[in-house]
């Protein structure tokens, strides 16, 4: 198994939480951002483009690129790479701009 | 956009062209517009003619140049906020109709049908078909591409190509010839020699021609424009509520706001419009900005709930009587005028560049000119001889 940087700094870290990507239950520690915990679960796509429909996550991590936007809690555009993971927090695959329920 | 649109006319009508401007293409006001080519805020008279023409113009542009400049025919909506408001916007399109513009009153009950999103409640409004939209720097660059390749297929110019652009080159200076007939324009690089020379400067117009020794008065009229999140289509045309018109035919150097709303092709909604004097200053206003979200959500209550991502501003090219100067300067034998269109300048491109082509190549203008006399606000031209550049 590869190693953590949780493993690194030898953190000990409160018991982990659960959250789900499209329903699917995501396991995640606290203090770990969305896009940390889904990474963990080996899970690299939450967004297509808007307009080819390609899949997209994490690529900067820090908050710059806007690549991993997401649907969190259904509100979309939101940096999985900033936003902390929060017990039952419902992630949605994002696909483009996220609002087409506004569509006319 | 205007200097563009000169180009591509002169080009095709078989002159050879040199644009020179001191930034990028759309690096000044065309870059920070809408791209709106609209009729519908325009009240019958010369303005309306030119604005008439250029939507034919563009139609035509739409139809040779790439899908890229995302032409969209999609039409005006100018919504009334009261009765009177209504009665007033009916009385102004009949004035329109007049004269060839098609409008057509929406009633209350009908807002939603054109657009869903709109607030309910709003007594009615007038559908004006022929307002369309560019994104005005893709515009720009790809009719100065199109003026490039005229005459390709001419054997013989091949080796002088119609067009030269000279980016990132100010003009410091005009050079005149003996019988005091302008001669070209001096760079900070050089000398471009021509036998006219036509100023498309834009908002800076007025320095161009204080260059040349003539007076013309264009003053910066700034706006600023928010820019939402890519969102899908939310708002169908371009929105606007009914005091825009007066906004815009108003003289006053105080702020005015009045909203508009539109889509873009690219996803992010544009809203506006703010307008007051205040020269050059780009300093960020937060009560302009306050304003223009308060006014779109009025007329459009989704986009509360919708993130801003961006604002810009710019300086439209303001005459004081709001209209531009088009046409040849009688003051200064060799020179044309192409600018201060105001907040219209890339829907009045077309029929501007045509206007100057016919202007250069001994042709009759496409439409009357003479409201755009140059001269109009300056002294009368000096008397015939030589005069000092």
């Amino acid at each position: 198994m590869a190693r953590t940087p949780a493993e690194l700094v030898g953190a000990q870290p409160e018991p982990p939480f659960e959250i789900t990507l499209d329903g699917r239950p995501v396991p995640a520690l606290p203090g770990q951002t969305v896009a940390a915990a889904l990474w963990s679960a080996g899970i690299l796509a939450w967004r297509t483009t808007r307009v080819g429909g390609r899949p997209r996550g994490a690529f900067c991590g820090i908050g710059q690129c806007y690549d991993c936007l997401a649907t969190i809690n259904a509100v979309p555009n939101r940096r999985a790479c900033l936003v902390p993971a929060r017990p039952g927090d419902a992630i949605t695959t994002q696909e483009g701009h996220g609002r087409a329920e506004l569509s006319v | 956009m205007v200097g563009a649109a000169c180009a591509y006319y002169a080009a095709q009508a078989g002159l050879t062209v040199t644009v020179i401007d001191r930034g990028p293409v759309a690096g000044g006001t065309t870059g920070t517009g809408e791209g709106n080519l609209l009729v519908s805020d325009k009240e019958p008279g010369p303005e309306l003619e030119l604005a008439l023409l250029s939507v034919q113009l563009w139609h035509e542009l739409a139809a040779s140049l790439p899908s890229a400049i995302e032409y969209e025919a999609k039409g005006g909506l100018v919504v009334a906020s009261s009765d009177d408001g209504l009665r007033a916007l009916r009385g102004f399109a009949a004035r329109q109709g007049e004269v060839g513009v098609t409008a057509h009153e929406v009633p209350a009950d009908g807002l939603g049908e054109l657009e869903p999103h709109l607030s309910p409640g709003l007594p009615g409004g007038i559908h004006y078909p022929q307002d369309a939209q560019v994104q005005p720097a893709l515009a720009a660059a790809h009719l100065l591409k199109a003026a490039a390749s005229q005459g390709r297929n001419q054997p013989r110019s091949r080796s002088r190509p119609r067009l030269r652009l000279r980016l990132g080159e100010e003009v410091t200076g005009l050079l005149t010839g003996a019988d005091g007939a302008v001669r070209g324009v001096r760079t900070a690089t050089g000398e471009v020699r021509a036998p006219y020379v036509v100023n498309a400067a834009g908002t800076w117009g007025g320095d161009l021609a204080k260059l040349a020794g003539v007076e013309l008065p264009v003053l910066p009229r700034r706006g600023f424009v928010l820019v939402t999140e890519p969102l899908p289509r939310v708002v169908r045309r371009k929105v606007y509520a009914a005091d825009y018109v007066a906004d815009v035919a108003s003289g006053s150097a105080a702020l005015q706001t009045s909203a508009v709303v539109e889509g873009t092709a690219a996803g992010p909604v544009l809203i506006g419009s703010s307008r007051e004097r205040v020269g050059f200053d780009r300093s960020l206003s937060t009560e302009v900005l306050r304003r223009l979200a308060l006014g779109a959500t009025a007329l459009f209550p989704v986009l509360a709930g919708v993130r801003v991502m961006r604002t810009y501003t710019g300086f439209r090219p303001y005459l004081p009587d709001h209209l531009p100067a088009i046409g040849p300067d009688p003051r200064l034998p060799g020179l044309l005028h192409a600018c201060g269109h105001e907040g219209a300048g890339v829907g009045l491109a077309p029929a501007t560049g045509l206007a100057i082509a016919r202007c250069l190549t001994g042709g009759e203008p496409p439409v009357d000119i003479a409201p755009f006399a140059p001269a109009r606000f300056g002294p009368e031209p000096l008397g015939p001889g030589p005069r000092a550049a």
